[in-house]
């Protein structure tokens, strides 16, 4: 499978998916106006990859801002974690949010309260 | 005569503004409008976490426009944009206040309006459960919103959406909607 190598712009995050190691990232600012343009090869890449997982897989979120449009395009991505969670593999969402950021502390919760995968809250302290 | 929309937007420009703009909302308008209040609110010296919901709350506030504004009646004199709209960000002792404005169709303003009530008289936990019930529930919208953005909007501040509707003719209304963050939290 091709990874998904994406450089971050001041809207849209880096993105780095690559099936030859477990670890995936999502990193910056996720606030496009069309989110679903940017998430939707994320997530076709993804159920392409469930297919044939590693054995563990681990996914690390550090945003530093995501808009509404994008905490729908996200939710779908660990919808897709689940489903390899639910086959019976290994997968870690470790969701990182910087010291004091309550708010995304929350949304990492929020997530966790619906998507059935393990996630670790990371506090990011500078 | 139609509402005057040169004389509202001079009336909302008070001492404290550190940002206005009237005008097409594109999205190449938007990067602009947060680089510019990012940048203010950095030599302002604010923590980070009111920085952070200042950004937050432009970003949603912004996108809302994009996403949703009618266009302007034909004798407006903007009538070509497709996208009109009016911010404005002020800072004071109290925290940030951010102010939108922008044309909207009379048969759309009474289901924005319970959206906004139904918003304004929820508890703060009513509003957390209402965000994740749509985060999960509601599928994307074309527009890729799916009608999150005033509530999460209500979420981060924990403030009451100060809103109301302008006469501009008999078909088209002005929709203003202003944004408390306050300095200090109470959540």
């Amino acid at each position: 499978m091709e990874p998904i190598i994406i450089e971050g712009t001041p809207k849209t995050p880096t993105v780095h998916f690559d099936s030859s190691q477990g670890v995936f990232k999502l990193e910056g600012r996720s606030i496009p106006e069309n989110s679903v343009e940017f998430y939707k090869p994320l997530v076709d890449w993804l159920d392409q990859y469930k297919e044939n997982p590693l054995p563990k897989t681990t996914v690390e979120v550090k945003l530093e801002y995501f808009n509404t449009s994008s905490s729908k395009c996200i939710l779908d991505v660990f919808k897709k974690l689940e489903m390899i969670h639910k086959a019976k593999n290994d997968v870690e969402i470790k969701w990182y949010y910087e010291e004091d950021d309550e708010d995304m502390l929350e949304a990492g919760e929020d997530y966790e309260s619906i998507i059935r995968v393990p996630f670790e809250m990371i506090e990011i302290v500078e | 005569m139609s509402f005057n929309v040169e004389n509202y937007f001079k009336d909302l420009l008070t001492d404290d503004v550190i940002f206005s703009y009237k005008g097409d909302i594109s999205s190449e308008v938007i990067n602009l409008i947060l680089d510019s209040v990012e940048q203010e609110t950095e030599e302002a010296n604010d923590p980070p976490r009111i920085r952070k919901k200042v950004y937050n709350v432009l970003v949603e506030s912004l996108q809302n426009l994009y996403h949703h504004v009618d266009k302007p009646p034909e004798d407006f004199k903007d009538h070509d944009s497709k996208k009109y709209g009016m911010i404005v960000v002020k800072r004071n002792k109290k925290g940030y206040n951010i102010t939108t404005s922008n044309f909207i169709a009379k048969g759309k303003i009474k289901n924005l309006e319970e959206k906004l009530d139904k918003i304004n008289m929820s508890s703060a936990e009513e509003i957390k459960e209402l965000y994740k019930f749509i985060l999960h529930h509601q599928k994307i919208s074309p527009k890729g919103g799916g009608g999150l953005g005033l509530v999460d909007i209500a979420r981060k501040t924990g403030n009451i959406l100060h809103y109301k509707f302008y006469d501009y003719n008999k078909h088209i209304s002005i929709f203003k909607l202003s944004i408390d963050i306050s300095a200090l939290e109470k959540n």
